[in-house]
């Protein structure tokens, strides 16, 4: 199993000051740039240091937040293509919809390959609901230009004999013709966020790495499930190497340390749902019949637990995350127990995508956090 | 309902009451509170109500994404029914739709009566000629439509939420962006050769305000009425007001 250390880049000073919504409708004036420079120099050191400790690197992109401050996913990764020598680069992702020239997405994608030396790895990602205003992207077009994008971002990877024509719905160009060329050979590995049984069989059919973000242990299965069937059904094999799976963790010398350790940091889930209720269901985003159960009774975000229960998603305890299979904390011994056993549940992972840092954890716990991950868990990880 | 095939595209078409025809281009909301409207107009007019499509269930075509394409499909089914000259009255979205239709052939339209029509941006790049609907809190999207009390989404019945929610996926299907407007379409307003009745209520907070004069002001031999006590769907919260607006306009004279 390959670890791969996540971090928001939140801009946590600003959230009691916010308030209720902390997207979309939040003045930048709330932001200190002077405070925002340290926090994105620790953030990047964080993930520097990540080349040393033998784990890898994802990033991710969000819009018009205080919980994310990495607007543009490419950014972080370029800096860190140069300054990392052997992690691997995940971009989880890239909102491939809500980006309105597709071939400089390609650009971006294969300069960081180079540079890197063929360590990137390409996420294509639908994008939150929320996402869609800052984008001002349709969102009831939103899937068949993702897919569009998809298409011509790979073409535009693997073309190497000179200028293709595309004129899609979505995308137009008449001289498509990327330098410089991937580094990786036909293209960077593919990766997709998943959240129901239905994505996971998109990637299923196309083979790619599909990641399920904190679907815990009732969602995640019938996922997995899905694309393995969709794989077969394509004449692919699902590899191992094929699920990844994102969990909040928080390792400590003591259960306690571990445990106050993800608490810190589950403020990156707490405030996930602090976003205006307008924000979350877009016209044409999500299926009618769901949009339509929503639009007057707008409950809060639960997660389930393991026993069938619920709990609500902004306050929520460590033991309530740990349960649903949403974070995993305590000591090494009991962290990596629970990595086995919800590894044992899903049918095999390949990635385990850790958020070893968000919410309010500092730069020294975060250090403590994935030196003693990398140096107690990791090598055990390496069997299963 | 009257089933019609025209250019690849199917279509449902309501066709109710007695008297002189009138194609009647429905909003993009609400369809159940408009119904005690049409059943009024049905009193005067003949009424044909196509469905615009996606609005009625059915994924468009992909090449069908444009107001200007549902503009065409109305063209033609006015020539299917054998509708030469011919009364149109369009609310809202639907307004938007008549004025497609009227810039495009304007011999085949007698007379238009809008209803607080979309489609027509005069502010500036900094302006909202249309409110962001879909960026606001509910209650004050619901107070932008609405000056009175607003629809209880709670008591419709689960068909009528679903389509409330497929009325929203295809006004942004059609209008997502530019926003709400065809930004040509003001060039061209000078072609419409038939009267135009504007119908506006008075208190709507969705359309910027003067939007009803500055549209008046650019057609040919445009008008504007304002009802009070109604925001922008006076047929929902003035019906009365509406009707006899509609019966002292210019589709109210045109014979079949």
């Amino acid at each position: 199993m390959k670890v791969w250390h996540f971090s928001e880049m939140a801009y946590h000073p600003g959230w009691e000051e916010l308030g209720s919504s902390l997207r979309n409708v939040v003045p930048s004036r709330v932001y200190d740039p002077e405070v925002g420079a340290d926090l994105y120099h620790r953030y990047l050191d964080e993930w520097a240091l990540c080349d040393e400790l033998g784990l890898n690197i994802m990033v991710n992109e969000h819009h018009t937040t205080a919980t994310c401050t990495t607007s543009v996913c490419t950014i972080p990764i370029a800096i860190l293509a140069r300054e990392t020598k052997k992690a691997r680069l995940l971009c989880l992702g890239m909102p491939i919809a809500n980006r309105m020239d597709a071939v400089r997405v390609a650009e971006e994608y294969a300069m960081i390959d180079v540079i890197s030396r063929g360590r990137l790895e390409m996420g294509f990602v639908k994008g939150a609901p929320f996402e869609v205003s800052p984008a001002n992207s349709n969102p009831a077009t939103l899937m068949e230009r993702f897919w569009e994008a998809h298409d011509l971002i790979l073409q535009a990877l693997t073309t190497h004999d000179g200028p293709f024509n595309w004129e899609g719905q979505h995308f137009q160009y008449r001289q498509v013709n990327v330098w410089p060329r991937p580094y990786q050979q036909p293209h960077p590995p593919v990766w997709m966020t998943v959240a129901s049984p239905g994505s996971a069989a998109e990637g299923g059919a196309r083979g790619h790495v599909i990641a399920s973000l904190n679907t815990g242990y009732l969602r995640t299965p019938d996922i997995f499930e899905s694309y393995r069937k969709a794989a077969a059904g394509a004449g692919r094999e699902a590899t191992r190497d094929r699920f990844a799976y994102l969990a909040i963790v928080g390792v400590g010398e003591t259960d306690e340390e571990g445990k106050r350790r993800a608490h810190q940091i589950l403020d990156y889930s707490r405030t996930t749902p602090r976003a205006a209720a307008q924000f979350w269901f877009p016209p044409g985003y999500t299926a009618n019949e769901v949009t339509a159960q929503k639009l007057h009774n707008r409950s809060p975000l639960m997660i389930p637990l393991r026993d069938g229960g619920e709990f609500e998603m902004q306050t929520g305890t460590v033991d309530e995350f740990v349960n649903a299979g949403v974070a995993f904390a305590g000591n090494p011994d009991t962290v990596f127990e629970q990595i086995k056993e919800f590894n044992e549940h899903v049918g095999g992972l390949g990635h385990l995508l850790m958020m070893g840092q968000g919410g309010h954890i500092s730069h020294e716990d975060t250090v403590g956090n994935l030196t003693l991950f990398s140096q107690e868990v990791l090598p055990r990880l390496a069997a299963l | 309902m009257e089933k019609f095939e025209l250019a690849g595209v199917s279509l449902d078409v309501e066709v109710l009451g007695a008297g002189p025809p009138l194609l009647y281009l429905h909003p993009e909301n609400y369809g159940q509170l408009h119904a005690p409207f049409v059943a009024r107009l049905a009193e005067s007019w003949t009424v044909y109500a196509p469905r615009h499509p996606g609005f009625d269930g059915r994924r468009p075509p992909a090449d069908f994404r444009q107001v200007g394409d549902i503009a065409y499909l109305y063209l033609d089914l006015l020539g299917r029914l054998g509708l030469d000259s011919a009364a149109v009255l369009g609310a809202s979205f639907g307004g938007w739709v008549a004025l497609e239709m009227a810039v495009r052939e304007p011999a085949r339209l007698a007379a238009l009566s809008l209803i607080a029509p979309l489609g027509v941006k005069l502010g500036g790049r900094d302006d909202r000629d249309f409110a962001d609907l879909s960026a606001l809190p509910d209650d004050e999207a619901a107070g932008c439509l609405f000056v009175g009390t607003p629809p209880d989404l709670g008591t419709f019945t689960e068909a009528e939420l679903i389509a409330v929610a497929r009325d929203r996926q295809f006004l942004a299907y059609y209008g997502w962006k530019p926003y709400l407007h065809n930004p040509s379409l003001a060039r061209w307003l000078h072609r419409v050769t038939a009267p135009v009745h504007l119908i506006w209520g008075e208190a709507d907070r969705f359309v910027a305000p003067g939007l009803g004069e500055g549209l008046a002001s650019r057609l040919l031999d445009g008008r504007l009425d304002l009802v009070p006590g109604a925001g922008h769907y006076p047929q929902i919260e003035r019906l009365d007001a509406t009707i006899a607006a509609l019966a002292a306009g210019p589709c109210a004279g045109v014979g079949g």
